[in-house]
Formats: C-alpha cells, sequence, structure tokens
C-alpha cells in the first residue's frame, strides 16, 4: 500500500518567538524554520512501515510556497520515495489543507494516512480529524503505538485518561503524538540522494479547491510581563499582602 | 580501511563562515567542476555565527560583484564613527583613529549574511551541510589530511549508542579546508601535531560577547558605529564595547575582553552588564528588549600569532589561523580574502603545498603586519599601550621592532599575594540579570543524553590545585555558566552544565592547566543565534 505523509514547515522548536510590535503576527524574519516535528515522527513511523515489507511507497505532502520544498527534501532525504508540494501563496486554514489532502488521496489512494497530531505553530489539531471526516474513513488520533493487522489497525492513543487502544479499519487517518517513536537522523549520502527523488508541483487551483477562511486572526500578544514581586518580612505581613489583592 | 560510508569531493571545507563560503564560491567561480562541500556543525547556516560586525566592502565587490544591488537581509551603510572613553558615569569622546573610520563600510549580521552567502554557494553547486560535526581528521595511509570524518549521532551519554544511532560517514578529499573560526578544534590537533606553531608567537585571544536589542524607536540611530574603553575595565585588562545602531529600531551591542587579563577573580560577562548600565548606555537599552546574546572567542595574535597554515592535504584559513585586525576590529574582510586566495591556489595547483609562503606575501599578511604592534603594546597597561599604539598608526607599522605576543593560559595571577582591583561597578537593572538568563537568549540547544564535549583531562587539578591556585576561574569566565563547584567545601566538585554551552572556546583557551579540551557534541547542537 501507499501511505502518505502531510508536512508543514514551522518556525523551529529552538526559536524564540516574538510577537511584532504591531500585533499583527510573529516575527518569522530570518528566522529558523523546520518541518513540524510531530511530522517528522509521522513520516518516521510510515519509513518503519514500509522497511517491515507493508507498504510499498511513502509520499511526502506539504501545502505553501515553494519554500516548503526545503522541508520536502528533508522528508525524501529521511526516506520518502516521492514528494508533492500543494503550491499556494495563502495562508490555509486546517480545513482548506484537508480539502487539499482529500484531493492528493483521491488521486493516489494510500491504504494509510499518517499526519503529526498539531502544528507547533498554530496548536489546532483539527487537519486529521477534519481529513477523515471529508474522506469519510475512521481516524485514530494522537496515536502513540500503532499496528497493522491486515486491512486493519490497533492504534494506542493518549488521551486525558490515560491509553485508549481501538480498531480502525483501513484506509483511514492516523495522527502521530511524541511517544510514537524518535525519528531518525539523516544520514550525509541521503541528503544527495533526495535531490533525484520526484518532487511534483501542483497548484491549489489545479487541484479545484478554493480557500475559505472560517477563522479571522485579529491580533497576537504576548503573555503579560512578570510583575516584579515585593519581599515580605513574615507570615502576617504575607497574609495582609495576599488579602489585599483580593487572594484570601 | 574503514567500515564508515564514504563521500568523496575535490575539496571538503569545514565550517560555513565567511573564509570556508568565500572559499568554497571562489572554487566554484574558477572551476566550476570542482565537487566542493562544506560541513557545519550548527543545525543551520548562521546559528553558530556571532560577530559585531562592520565590515569592508571590498572581498565582497570582488567576491561578488553586483552584491550591492542584492546585499544580504542586514546591510547598513555606516554613517557616523565615534570612540568613547567611559568612567563610571561619565564620558569624552576621542579623535577617531584611522582604523576606526568607517566610511564606505557597512554594518551587518554576519549570521545573516553568511545565509546570504551560502545561498550564492549553493546556486554554484556547492554541496553545504548543516548539521553535521567534522568529528576527526581522517587521515591517508601517507600520513597526509585526506578528509575529514563525520561525527557518530545518537550516542548517550555513557557512550552507549541510542535507538536513533547514526555512524558518522567519511568525506574523503585530496584537499581539507579547515574554516572553523577562532580556536578550531581541528585546527588545534593540527597545529599540534604538525607543530604548525613551532615559528610563531602563541596566539591571543580575547571574548566577545554580544547581545541584539530591540529598543525602543528613535533610541537607534541607523549607521551609527560606537566604540567605547576605560569603564568598567581597570587599566591592566585589555578590552572595549561596541554599540553598531541597525535598522528597525535595533541595536547591536558588545563587549570584548582580553583572554590576557590577570585577575582570576575577573567575570568577563559583568564586564560586559556593567558597561550597558553606564548613562549614556543605560539611556538607549531602557526599555528595550533583548532579542538574541551570545559569545565567541576572538583571535588577537595577528602577524606574530599565525601559525603556518599549508600542512599536507590541508589548508588553515581565517580565523583559524588567526587573520583578524585588532585596532580595527574587523576579521570579516580578511577571512573572505584569505578564503578565496586559498581558492585560487587550489585551482591553480591543486595542491595546499605553497599557499603560506603566498599568504605571507599577500594583502591579507599586509594588513596584518602594519598593525602587529598595536595589541601587544598594551601589556604594559592601557595608557602606555595607547600611546605605543598611536605611534604604531602615525608610523604605519614600519618601525623595525616587532613586540612578541604572550599566551593567555599562563596570564593568570595566583590567588596567594594577589588582590584583585578595586572595581567601582554599580548595581544594575537592565537584563539580563545573569549568565543564566543570557544564555536563554542564545536559544543554545544539546541532547542531554550525548557524551559532554568538555573533555576534563586531569580533573583531579580542579579540586586540588586549582581551586587554591585561583578558586576555579572556569566557573566565572564561561559566559554561559557551564561550569560550577558544587557540594559543600569537604566534597566540593565540578558540575559541567554542558547543555548551556555556546561553542565559544573560551574554557579551552584561558584554563591555567590547559586541561579543558573543546570537542564538537553532536551535529546540530549548540547555539541557534538569529541575525548575531
Amino acid at each position: 500500500m501507499k501511505i502518505l505523509i502531510g508536512i508543514k514547515r514551522v518556525v523551529d522548536y529552538n526559536v524564540r518567538v516574538r510577537v511584532l510590535p504591531d500585533g499583527s503576527g510573529v516575527d518569522t524574519d530570518g528566522v529558523k524554520m523546520s518541518v513540524n516535528p510531530f511530522d517528522e515522527i509521522a513520516l518516521e513511523e510510515a519509513l518503519r512501515i514500509k522497511e517491515a515489507g507493508n507498504a510499498e511507497e511513502v509520499i511526502v505532502v506539504s501545502a505553501g510556497g515553494d519554500e516548503c520544498q526545503q522541508q520536502l527534501r528533508t522528508g525524501l532525504a529521511m526516506g520518502a520515495d516521492r514528494a508533492i508540494q500543494i503550491q499556494t501563496s495563502e495562508s490555509l486554514q486546517p480545513l482548506s489543507v484537508a480539502r487539499a489532502f482529500l484531493k492528493i488521496i483521491e488521486r493516489e489512494e494510500p491504504g494509510l494516512v499518517i499526519l503529526g497530531k498539531q502544528a507547533i505553530d498554530d496548536d489546532n489539531s483539527q487537519t486529521a480529524q477534519m481529513l477523515a471526516a471529508l474522506w469519510d474513513r475512521p481516524q485514530a488520533t494522537f496515536a502513540s503505538r500503532m499496528e497493522l493487522n491486515g486491512n486493519s489497525a490497533v492504534v494506542t492513543r493518549e488521551v486525558d485518561a490515560g491509553l485508549e487502544t481501538i480498531e480502525i479499519d483501513l484506509p483511514a487517518v492516523v495522527s502521530v503524538d511524541l511517544r510514537m517513536n524518535e525519528p531518525r537522523f539523516v544520514k550525509l549520502p541521503d541528503i544527495m540522494k533526495a535531490k533525484r527523488k520526484p518532487l511534483e508541483v501542483i497548484s491549489l487551483d489545479e487541484l479545484g479547491v478554493a480557500v475559505e477562511g472560517q477563522i479571522n486572526v485579529s491580533q497576537f500578544s504576548p503573555p503579560p510581563q512578570r510583575e516584579k514581586g515585593i519581599m515580605v518580612d513574615d507570615a502576617a505581613q504575607l497574609v495582609q499582602e495576599l488579602k489585599n489583592r483580593g487572594l484570601l | 580501511m574503514t567500515d564508515r560510508e564514504i563521500m568523496k569531493y575535490d575539496v571538503v571545507i569545514v565550517g560555513a563562515g565567511p573564509a570556508g563560503l568565500s572559499c568554497a564560491i571562489r572554487l566554484k567561480q574558477q572551476k566550476p567542476e570542482l565537487m566542493v562541500a562544506v560541513i557545519e556543525k550548527s543545525s543551520e547556516i548562521g546559528a553558530h555565527i556571532l560577530s559585531g560586525a562592520v565590515i569592508e566592502p571590498q572581498p565582497l565587490d570582488d567576491l561578488l560583484p553586483g552584491w550591492r544591488e542584492d546585499p544580504p537581509s542586514i546591510c547598513i551603510p555606516v554613517e557616523k564613527d565615534e570612540i568613547w572613553l567611559l568612567s563610571q558615569t561619565g564620558r569624552w569622546r576621542l579623535p577617531t583613529p584611522p582604523q576606526q573610520k568607517n566610511h564606505g563600510n557597512f554594518i551587518v549580521s554576519l549570521g545573516a549574511m553568511c545565509v546570504w552567502l551560502a545561498s550564492k554557494a549553493e546556486a554554484l553547486e556547492v554541496d553545504i551541510f548543516p548539521g553535521y560535526a567534522a568529528a576527526e581528521i581522517h587521515y591517508t595511509a601517507e600520513g597526509a589530511v585526506g578528509g575529514v570524518i563525520i561525527g557518530d549521532m545518537g550516542i548517550g551519554r555513557e557512550g552507549e549508542h541510542k535507538d536513533t544511532y547514526m555512524q558518522g560517514i567519511e568525506i574523503h578529499a585530496p584537499i581539507t579546508i579547515l574554516s572553523e573560526g577562532v580556536r578550531g578544534h581541528l585546527s588545534k590537533q593540527l597545529i599540534k601535531k604538525y607543530a604548525l606553531d613551532k615559528d610563531s608567537d602563541p596566539q591571543t585571544y580575547g571574548i566577545g560577547m554580544k547581545e541584539l536589542w530591540r529598543v525602543q524607536p528613535g533610541k537607534s540611530k541607523p549607521g551609527l558605529v560606537q566604540h567605547t574603553a576605560g569603564w568598567p575595565l581597570d587599566s591592566k585588562t585589555y578590552g572595549g564595547s561596541f554599540i553598531y545602531h541597525l535598522d528597525k529600531d535595533r541595536i547591536a551591542i558588545g563587549f570584548v575582553c582580553g583572554l590576557d587579563y590577570e585577575d582570576p577573580e575577573f567575570v568577563p560577562f559583568e564586564a560586559f552588564q556593567q558597561m550597558k548600565n553606564h548613562p549614556m548606555v543605560h539611556e538607549m537599552l531602557e526599555g528595550g528588549e533583548i532579542l538574541s546574546s551570545g559569545a565567541r572567542a576572538i583571535a588577537e595574535g595577528g602577524y606574530q600569532s599565525l601559525p603556518k597554515t599549508e600542512l599536507p592535504g590541508a589548508l588553515i584559513i581565517g580565523d583559524s589561523a588567526g587573520t583578524l585586525n585588532v585596532p580595527k576590529i574587523k576579521g570579516t574582510h580578511q577571512a573572505m580574502r584569505c578564503g578565496m586566495l586559498a581558492a585560487e591556489h587550489i585551482a591553480e595547483t591543486s595542491s595546499a603545498v605553497g599557499f603560506d609562503a603566498r599568504l605571507r606575501d599577500s594583502a591579507v599578511v599586509r594588513e596584518l603586519y602594519k598593525v602587529r604592534n598595536i595589541r601587544p603594546a598594551f601589556y604594559k597597561g592601557f595608557w602606555r599601550g595607547f600611546i605605543r599604539a598611536a605611534i604604531e598608526t602615525v608610523t604605519a607599522g614600519k618601525l623595525p621592532t616587532t613586540l612578541s605576543i604572550h599566551p593567555d593560559d599562563s596570564s593568570l595571577k595566583k590567588l596567594d599575594g594577589y588582590s584583585s582591583p578595586h572595581r567601582n561597578w554599580v548595581d544594575r537593572d537592565l537584563p539580563p540579570r545573569d549568565r543564566l538568563a543570557s544564555v536563554y537568549f542564545a536559544t543554545t540547544a544539546h541532547d542531554e543524553d550525548q557524551p559532554v564535549h568538555l573533555q576534563i583531562l586531569e580533573p583531579d587539578i580542579c579540586t586540588s590545585r586549582c581551586v587554591k591556585e585561583y578558586n576555579n576561574p572556569c566557573t566565572r569566565f564561561c559566559p554561559a555558566h557551564v561550569y560550577e563547584m558544587v557540594g559543600d567545601d569537604a566534597a566540593k566538585q565540578l558540575q559541567i552544565n554542558s547543555a548551556n554551552c555556546v561553542h565559544c572556546k573560551t574554557c579551552d583557551i584561558k584554563d591555567p592547566y590547559q586541561i579543558i579540551n573543546w570537542v564538537t557534541p553532536e551535529g546540530g547542537s549548540g547555539p541557534n543565534y538569529q541575525n548575531m
């Protein structure tokens, strides 16, 4: 079967993100961009499934401008066979991404679609769920373990109450959590090989997907500065200060 | 024979700084058919680059004519130079010496410029590999340098292989270029192995610490280049500050201290923070925020400390050799020229042989020769140094004597019989409050589960000798608070917080027993400087 992996180009997790002075967004000037860490975990899982002989092709897909080709090449260097860029200069919200991915699914007919549970820039955690609904197929989100059994998969999900194990029919959408695996390092020669692997560019228009934003982001602001504290001399003063602030 | 995978290139360059990238670009310009690889330990180009920086553009005009129409992202023409002598609260404007007249020069972010240079190199089909550390030299059967061995990745703290273990490959090339910057660890090994410094003075260094600030609107005057000397340093400690005003309400501010300082209790980071609290500087910074911070050693020995730069199968270029011009406090144009010369030499001769003589005959070393006595003049203290420096400037370095350079690791005075000078330092209120708060802005990252990359060759010395003789100065000179003595007096131990390391190399340089050996951590580790 084919496995489709969704990859998003995001601000690297190491970067100290800063809000622009006018509050319109986050400063991405000169900032390091990387593959969304959860997407790397998704790709790693797909590669392991392929190496175990249960898939013949791993395809990485990303929606964005041409700069996301850098992240697609990283995916190819890790071991994916082919890459597809859904080209657009628009900023996409999860619903549009899900619709675009659906078009790719209709073309490629994968047996499994693995996404990261959420992107570290917007933390939405919506694309996988929306994609499964649009595709009308099962979903297993926040997965930390997956076992394939022919036409189905047994997936362990990380949920608030602990771990939940479900069985889903394939094809399906799985979104992965941190504990699924630790992604491999890229071998230097594989970076060179990745340059020769196919990277197809399809525009969003060609796919016939209209961009519809349901959400309008009005303002970004940094968390409030931590105020200077005061030193108190004894417990009595502490209680008084707490009372003064209406906290007791 | 090796069981590692091998990649072959015509030239492998270690370090994607200005020297390495200029060399790569020039190589491809002269001989496009050459296969050139650049290996860089940082996670992306520019992430380990930290510099003021005011650069002279001539090597750029030479390497990339037309660059002015397509400049790097931060590139502000210098408008004005100011030199200030500071006291605790006062200041005096000094006349600008010729080496600090920056008309025609540009204030840049060297990190952003390296990103820009890397894109030019990639357009010429140089293969650039960030995230991989050249950990060791590969030697040919004849004992010449034959390339490098990339460090293994996925190794745990005790040396065990983790699930992600990946063996490092070997990159073989007839010519290896070491452009690791100041105190490169492979350059250090090669200089020792081939005794490349036997006919030169030891290298001397400074520690450069820098912060990038976004200040209140109007406080930054783009194009203004300021330097200060005097307070907060005492007359026996060489150093001073730089304040470069950028666009978008940004100021690059930093401080350099010669690592030949004698006071074992001195804390270079604190001197930097004091300078920021001088009324002239405080006024610029108050209400602002720190965008990034970090530190890197600087090579100050110049002409006298240049080792032999050629060895079988390899060349050492840029600040790994030490080409910075101290009175100008500029090394970028020199590093670029040196890299370009190395490329031209290789394109013409396909050999390392003859490069050293060519370098010594070039504009790079002519420039170093002219200013060779300025730094060592300051061994006699600030005022005598200042006078001698003025004489050397006026005579353009033509006086017959050459002062020798002293090593840094033997400059610390032992505590017994020495008392630190009284420092009229102030209570300060600008961030960062201490080195740990500062390291936060360097966004340095190391997987904690990996071998400690700061090797202490004789660890007993820390608790048996150093504590008495110098009171463990590593706990004070490291700008990232890597070294700590923990435990009570009876059971004091050295603790190495290697994850804080910003790869500045100060410890490798200043340690009085020379038992600290800095080696590369896992590729991709270390600072993530942006626009530094």
